[in-house]
């Protein structure tokens, strides 16, 4: 399974997003390499396809995929939670489903 | 880029508000102050923006006024444009004004760098405490340091703040 998380420096929630996907791995026993990306420009980011930082790509899918006309900048990215919250951070649940996703298929 | 410190005097500012009326620093002497540099776009704003209408509310009706203030360049982030910050003001009942640093000079003068981050003030205009909301951007429910909180309930009785600064956590304000 390739595993790719995605982010910004600018953006401070990155270190945590990481280790909390490190974390929904370890409990789900997937014992997959990330590969960390730093984004640091806007060309980086039109080619990567970066709509936001923290992204986390699994097999190449974003864990919550973002609008069809989401645009790729250098921008910090909001996840909704299910409670109707805004985050800088997936929750654990988010990359939990998109972790049993993958492993399905 | 200039920096208030603890201790400095703030850097008197007008500016216009979502509600097309200026607001000026200096319209609050006497109050306790809270300049908070935000934006709409920053999901870190997003996150703290109910905890910032919340305090706002809690401590109104104790001498304390919130003013925040968005500085970001709109024309790379378009959602920080005036209308877009009037729209979202209006969507989220802003119990304080929400104005506009279109400039950056108001930001630069405080040595702002990320949304949001706070500057307390207090009734004499010195600022008390800066840095973040709380500790924990993620959870509300997980908070385990309210520090604005904690600020704001030290300066009503005439203390110096338990913690008086902390790392603002954020995104980047977006510079012309």
């Amino acid at each position: 399974m390739q595993i790719e998380l995605l982010y910004f420096e600018d953006c401070p929630s990155h270190e945590a997003a990481l280790a909390r996907l490190r974390e929904v791995l370890a409990e789900e026993g997937v014992p997959a390499t990330v590969t960390v990306i730093t984004v640091e420009t806007e060309e980086q980011a039109q080619r990567l396809r970066f709509t936001g930082s923290p992204t986390i790509l699994i097999n190449g899918y974003d864990i919550d995929p973002p609008p069809s006309d989401a645009m790729y900048v250098l921008t910090c990215r909001a996840y909704h939670l299910p409670d109707g919250r805004i985050s800088p951070l997936p929750s654990a649940e988010m990359i939990r489903s998109a972790l049993r996703r993958a492993t399905r298929t | 880029m200039a920096k208030l410190n603890l201790g400095d005097k703030a850097v008197p500012f007008s500016l216009l508000g979502v509600d097309d009326q200026a607001y000026a620093f200096d319209d609050y002497a006497d109050l306790i102050r809270v300049v908070i540099f935000s934006c709409n776009h920053c999901p870190y704003v997003r996150a703290w923006e109910d905890r910032m209408i919340r305090i706002q509310a809690d401590y109104a009706d104790r001498g304390i006024r919130f003013l925040v203030i968005n500085a970001n360049d709109a024309v790379k982030y378009t959602n920080d444009s005036f209308p877009r910050m009037q729209e979202r003001a209006r969507e989220k009942s802003f119990n304080f004004p929400y104005l506009y640093d279109e400039t950056q000079e108001v930001a630069r003068a405080y040595g702002a760098e990320r949304t949001p981050e706070v500057f307390l003030f207090d009734q004499q205009g010195i600022l008390r405490y800066h840095g973040t909301i709380d500790d924990n951007y993620d959870d509300p429910a997980a908070v385990r340091r309210h520090y604005l909180r904690e600020a704001l309930d030290a300066v009503l009785v005439g203390s110096l703040p338990p913690t008086a600064e902390t790392q603002p956590v954020g995104c980047t304000i977006k510079w012309k």
